[in-house]
């Protein structure tokens, strides 16, 4: 058996209607297992950026670029995965919080270098980021004082240093970026 | 220049060079139809039900080469054209659909015949639009063909709301399209064609597997001087038939579930495959982990999607098949194989093609006749099933853009509106449909439009009162239980063609074939062959699906047939 692993993919689109629900219809149809999808505007006016982590191994991953590439409003896509990124997501958390836990819950917040931005007599509204691992193990302190609700955005990747991927001079396009030299596993 | 909607649409069909339209109206579509009379060279073809418009569409684009172009209204308009555009979307045929659809202002209320067209559709066409401001009609239907035809061709659809047909703006058709998201590679990539061409220099068994992109490419000349200067087999699959001569020393014919044994037995011994424009369907490898256990693969394909899909692949080609073979071609070296061309003559006589005498009519028969009354040259288009697999077996084509069949979805049906759009495009070749008497009745409606232009489209329906294929699977893999294949109360279909006003003659033996064939080739417009043939008649070589060669099961004695079980 290949090996599973976690690729973060992110893809430049063109920003119309319909184009989050073509790409959302090719992974289900396909059958490929997207845990995870971010999407907004990117620095160019008229193009999204989206970012998806995808699990499988390399066939599906390169699977689910190819299809990606082929749909027509999809101009790059790229897996980050190898390379030195900054992998975030926001969360959002509603905990039930009484005068006597305040101030234990302010502390573990303040560990996790959190904010709390909404205070109100028996709830607080946390705000944190980080990688998944953070975001998770906040949730698992907050937990036994009453996790009302949680809301997270899902990852969103960017590439260290001066390297972007977004249109640039001398990138052509989708398609010839998939490659004939790509190394193909059955 | 101000237009409307309805006027931009027709004068941007002009501009890509249309002619034929068919389809047929509703309320939605109506501001289209009501401008058609200003466009008098865009003929309209009114057919019986939206999906004939699909498949006559995807007939016409076939033989001609060119965007086949279908027309329907909103609602169940659209949803009958979901057959023919997954048809259109699995055998790379290039189609543009134009649909009406509500009022803008109606959108998303379930007004009456409103369906989300594009959301329908999206997983079936290549690409789809709903047009929400008239100004942009010249570009969205010049990104229409432009994607229908290029890279690997399929169907677009364009979702058009009434009162877009009807408002008006300037016209100012785009002269080029420039689409940032899609540019699909063409060349070759050089440094992979030298590698493909050092591989098949080391092959000692090599052969090459063409598919349909061979014949959308025009890539014919490019492929047999491929063939030719390294004397490489060329198997042909189901779609390829026709990519290469059918009669020439190096053709092999068909692979897989019921292609010839040699040509399963040869992939399981090659040890190159230099497989272009196809892409390695379930029906042709069988088992994916049996599938030509020896070979390395060459793929040229212009889908880099297809490329490792289902097989692994030594050199990967994105490129359009002509020109990577033009390019290939200069780099291989001149080879005889004469070893492996021995082996596979004697892979021949091993597993003989075998049509089994009999005095009774075997559908092999009619089309071996019809084969040779029509010197191999008609244009031949089929449905799904048993008639479909002999036709691919035993018709012999010498020309190229001439088999027309449902290969990806195996749509039953296809073989009436097909054949008639084939016949529209190509009025002065011969166009046969060999037809199923299944699928014949689920799309015989069109008898009408084919009649009212007096298409002169012939019919050899292969008739075995019984949906055939399935009722062959239920008899080798089922026990022989038969459940719902038999066709009992199928109408007289002489009497059925001449309440069209058609041409008809019913043969039930094998003396009267070849004079009912030049009988309904002599009629000036359309013809009905009701062929009775043998009911009990299987098509053989079977490899059960999601088998491998080693359980191909080739023509047993029909009393002994074995029974295959997981």
């Amino acid at each position: 058996m290949a090996k599973v692993e976690t690729h973060t993919i992110t893809a430049l689109v063109q920003d119309r209607p319909g184009v989050l629900a073509r790409i959302a219809g090719m992974f289900s149809r396909r059958g490929f297992n997207i845990s995870n999808l971010a999407v907004g505007h990117s620095e160019t006016p008229g193009l999204s950026r989206m970012t998806f982590v995808a699990e499988g191994d390399e066939w599906v991953v390169e699977q689910v670029m190819k299809q990606l590439y082929k749909l027509i409003d999809v101009v790059q896509v790229y897996d980050i995965t190898a390379e030195n990124i900054v992998l975030r997501e926001l969360a959002l958390l509603k905990v039930r919080s009484t005068a006597e836990s305040r101030p234990e819950i302010m502390q573990i917040v303040d560990i996790f270098r959190a904010n709390i931005v909404d205070v109100a007599k028996d709830a607080l509204v946390i705000e944190v980021t980080g990688d998944e691992d953070k975001v998770d193990a906040l949730i698992q302190l907050l937990q036994p004082f009453g996790l009302k609700e949680v809301m997270r955005t899902g990852r969103i990747a960017m590439s260290r240093g001066a390297n972007t991927t977004g249109p640039r001079k001398g990138v052509k396009d989708a398609v010839n970026q998939s490659a004939p030299d790509t190394e193909v596993v059955p | 220049m101000q237009l409307t909607g309805a006027q931009m649409v027709c004068e941007s069909l002009r501009r890509e060079g249309v002619t034929v339209l068919f389809g047929l109206p509703g309320g939605a579509i109506l501001p289209f139809y009501q401008t058609l009379p200003e466009y008098p060279d865009l003929q309209h073809i009114l057919v019986r039900h939206e999906q004939n418009a699909g498949h006559a569409a995807d007939g016409y684009a076939r033989a001609s080469g060119k965007v086949g172009v279908a027309v329907a209204t909103s609602g169940p308009g659209a949803t009958n054209l979901v057959t023919p555009l997954a048809t259109a979307m699995m055998d790379s045929v290039p189609i543009v659909a134009l649909t009406g659809q509500v009022p803008r202002a109606a959108i998303g209320r379930d007004a009456f015949q409103e369906t989300d067209t594009t959301g329908v559709t999206a997983p079936i066409t290549k690409h789809n639009y709903l047009v929400m401001d008239t100004a942009d009609i010249p570009r969205v239907m010049k990104e229409a063909f432009h994607i229908a035809r290029s890279g690997r061709p399929g169907p677009v659809l364009i979702d058009l709301p009434r009162d877009v047909l009807t408002d008006r703006a300037e016209f100012d058709y785009p002269e080029s399209v420039n689409l940032r998201s899609y540019k699909p590679t063409l060349e070759g990539h050089a440094q992979q064609i030298k590698r493909a061409a050092k591989l098949i220099r080391d092959a000692r068994r090599p052969l090459i597997m063409a598919g349909h992109g061979v014949t959308i490419s025009g890539a014919f000349a490019e492929l047999k001087e491929l063939a030719e200067k390294a004397q490489i087999p060329v198997i042909t699959t189901l779609l390829g038939i026709g990519a290469f001569p059918g009669e020439h020393i190096l053709s092999m014919g068909m692979p897989g579930m019921h292609g010839q044994a040699h040509n399963n037995w040869a992939i399981d011994r090659s040890d190159l495959i230099v497989a272009v424009g196809m892409r390695f369907d379930d029906r042709v490898t069988g088992r994916l982990s049996a599938f030509a256990p020896n070979a390395q693969i060459i793929h040229i394909e212009v889908d880099p999607a297809e490329i490792g899909k289902n097989v692994g692949v030594a050199v990967p080609i994105v490129g359009d098949a002509r020109r990577v073979l033009h390019a290939l071609v200069v780099e291989v070296e001149p080879a005889t194989h004469a070893d492996w061309l021995k082996e596979i003559d004697v892979l021949r006589e091993e597993h003989p093609f075998v049509v089994p005498e009999s005095d009774g009519l075997l559908p092999q028969y009619v089309i071996r006749e019809l084969c040779e009354a029509t010197d191999g040259r008609a244009i031949v288009v089929t449905g799904v099933g048993q008639h479909q697999m002999w036709a691919a077996q035993h018709y012999v084509f010498k020309e190229h853009n001439s088999w027309i069949t449902s290969g990806g979805l195996g749509t039953m049906g296809f073989e009436v509106p097909a054949a008639m759009g084939a016949a529209f495009a190509q009025p002065e070749r011969q166009v046969w449909s060999i037809a199923g008497d299944g699928g014949f009745q689920m799309t015989f409606s069109e008898l009408a439009t084919i009649a009212e232009h007096n298409v002169p489209v012939k019919f050899a329906i292969i008739n075995n009162n019984s949906l055939g294929l399935v009722r062959q699977l239920q008899d080798l893999f089922y026990d022989r239980n038969r459940v719902a294949v038999e066709y009992s109360g199928n109408p007289d279909f002489v009497k059925l063609a001449e309440a069209y006003g058609i041409w008809a003659v019913r043969v039930t033996e094998k003396a009267g074939v070849r004079a009912a064939i030049d009988d309904a080739a002599a009629v000036d417009g359309p013809a009905i062959i009701d062929f009775r043939v043998e009911r009990e008649e299987n098509v053989y070589p079977h490899v059960p699906a999601g088998g491998s060669v080693f359980e191909m099961l080739e023509r047993p004695a029909p009393k002994d047939a074995p029974v295959w079980r997981k």
